[in-house]
């Protein structure tokens, strides 16, 4: 299980990285499809995992990790995760159920890419399987409240661990797009 | 339950510290992004329940829609939702998913080697698979293309589902723990949602791939 969790880290060199404003070329490239090299260089929005952005980056620093490619926030991110999450557990976090310590923990889940398998099961955790995708049903926030606040057992802080919604308000779909319909 | 209160005191300590963290998913996570097209809330990557050869990506924006402002959402054709996958592990994309709005339909390309990786990105090639955009209310339109890849593009229910009133009320001092059961915060809520299966060969993996989902604009 922990194998699984200990991905290498490559430190990268730092990048400065330049959000450039670039305007779309005004040159029609000749093709029926109305996109084909389009450009989009203005910096929008980044997501890997769940919560990761909300929980662990700073007010001063989420537009910048949203700016930041996923190969260099290990360097950059990992020492401030860190500290975050000391200060979510009072600076008692030693290590949580997947037996990681606060270092290896965070330095997982800086560089915010979603692992998946393309041979088993996907499931952000289900007991067994761990982070090797993330299926609707997951319930995400418990695993990640655990992993962080519930200690080398996970029966630490129980009244942190779980927030005791366990699905989702509609019936997923059997079949594509499997997303319920909108309210 | 004491250890509980000192480690929340000391979270909430943080937090007036930190200038305040919001824990959605990634709803509304940034300045930057915060009630805009760009805003992602979640990104889902699962083998398909229907057929194991098939891998699904799931791309959510613009969160917390009720549904009287479901029925006016809509994609921007200046916002490229653009799922990146790594298959190589070194956290740098081989291939993308590219999504892109114009004209009531969603044009889907890829999996294919981006022009260029990182922040600027290319829309390479025709699309694989146009769809329709949805309509909200009506059922879900779905393209599949001679290749496989099948698509959806628009409203659906947030697929996300926590108790962040209560977390709020903890980080704010006034709860020491989670309510059993919970309330779900984003129940009845909606999210603008692009919806892409594809069989696993095309993802060219030797058993795991790395993926994240971008959002950029063209100006």
């Amino acid at each position: 299980m922990k194998k699984i969790l200990y991905p290498i880290v490559t430190l990268c060199t730092l990048t400065v990285i330049l959000a450039a404003c670039h305007k779309e070329s005004k040159v029609t490239p000749v093709t029926t499809d109305p996109n084909t090299g389009k450009v989009f260089a203005v910096v929008g929005d980044q997501v890997g995992r769940p919560g990761i952005a909300t929980v662990f980056v700073a007010a001063a620093d989420k537009d910048n990790f949203n700016a930041t490619i996923p190969s260099a926030m290990g360097a950059l991110y990992q020492p401030k995760f860190e500290t975050q999450l000391q200060a979510y557990n009072g600076g008692a976090f030693t290590t949580n159920i997947l037996g990681l310590t606060a270092a290896q923990f965070t330095g997982v889940l800086a560089t915010d890419v979603l692992n998946v398998s393309t041979t088993g099961k996907t499931t952000y955790y289900d007991g067994t399987n761990v982070l090797t995708g993330r299926a609707l049903t997951d319930d995400v926030i418990d695993v990640s409240l655990i992993l962080i606040f519930g200690g080398p057992t996970g029966a630490s802080n129980p009244g942190l661990t779980s927030d005791h919604v366990n699905g989702n308000d509609k019936p997923f779909l059997a079949s594509f797009p499997y997303e319920a319909a909108p309210w | 339950m004491k250890k509980a209160k000192q480690i929340v005191a000391a979270a909430v300590m943080t937090l007036a510290l930190g200038g305040g963290i919001l824990w959605a998913s990634d709803h509304a996570d940034a300045p930057n992004v915060k009630g805009k097209s760009t805003d992602i809330t979640d990104l889902y990557v699962f083998q398909s329940p229907t057929n194991p050869d098939n891998m699904v990506f799931v791309g959510n924006v613009q969160g917390l829609l009720s549904p009287a402002s479901t029925a006016t959402a809509a994609f921007d054709e200046n916002t490229l939702i653009e799922f990146k996958i790594d298959n190589t592990g070194d956290n740098v994309e081989d291939l993308v998913i590219q999504c892109a709005y114009k004209d009531g339909k969603m044009y889907v390309y890829g999996p294919v080697k981006p022009a260029t990786t990182g922040l600027s990105s290319t829309i390479v090639g025709n699309a694989a698979v146009v769809v329709p955009v949805t309509a909200y209310g009506a059922s879900p339109t779905v393209v599949t293309s001679t290749s496989g890849i099948k698509a959806f593009a628009g409203p659906r229910d947030d697929p996300f589902f926590f108790d962040l009133d209560q977390f709020h009320a903890i980080l704010g001092g006034t709860a020491s723990g989670f309510n059993n059961p919970g309330k779900d915060t984003f129940a009845g809520t909606n999210v603008m949602s692009v919806v892409v299966e594809l069989p696993k060969a095309m993802l060219k993996s030797t058993g795991k791939i790395g993926v994240w989902l971008r959002t950029s604009q063209n100006h």
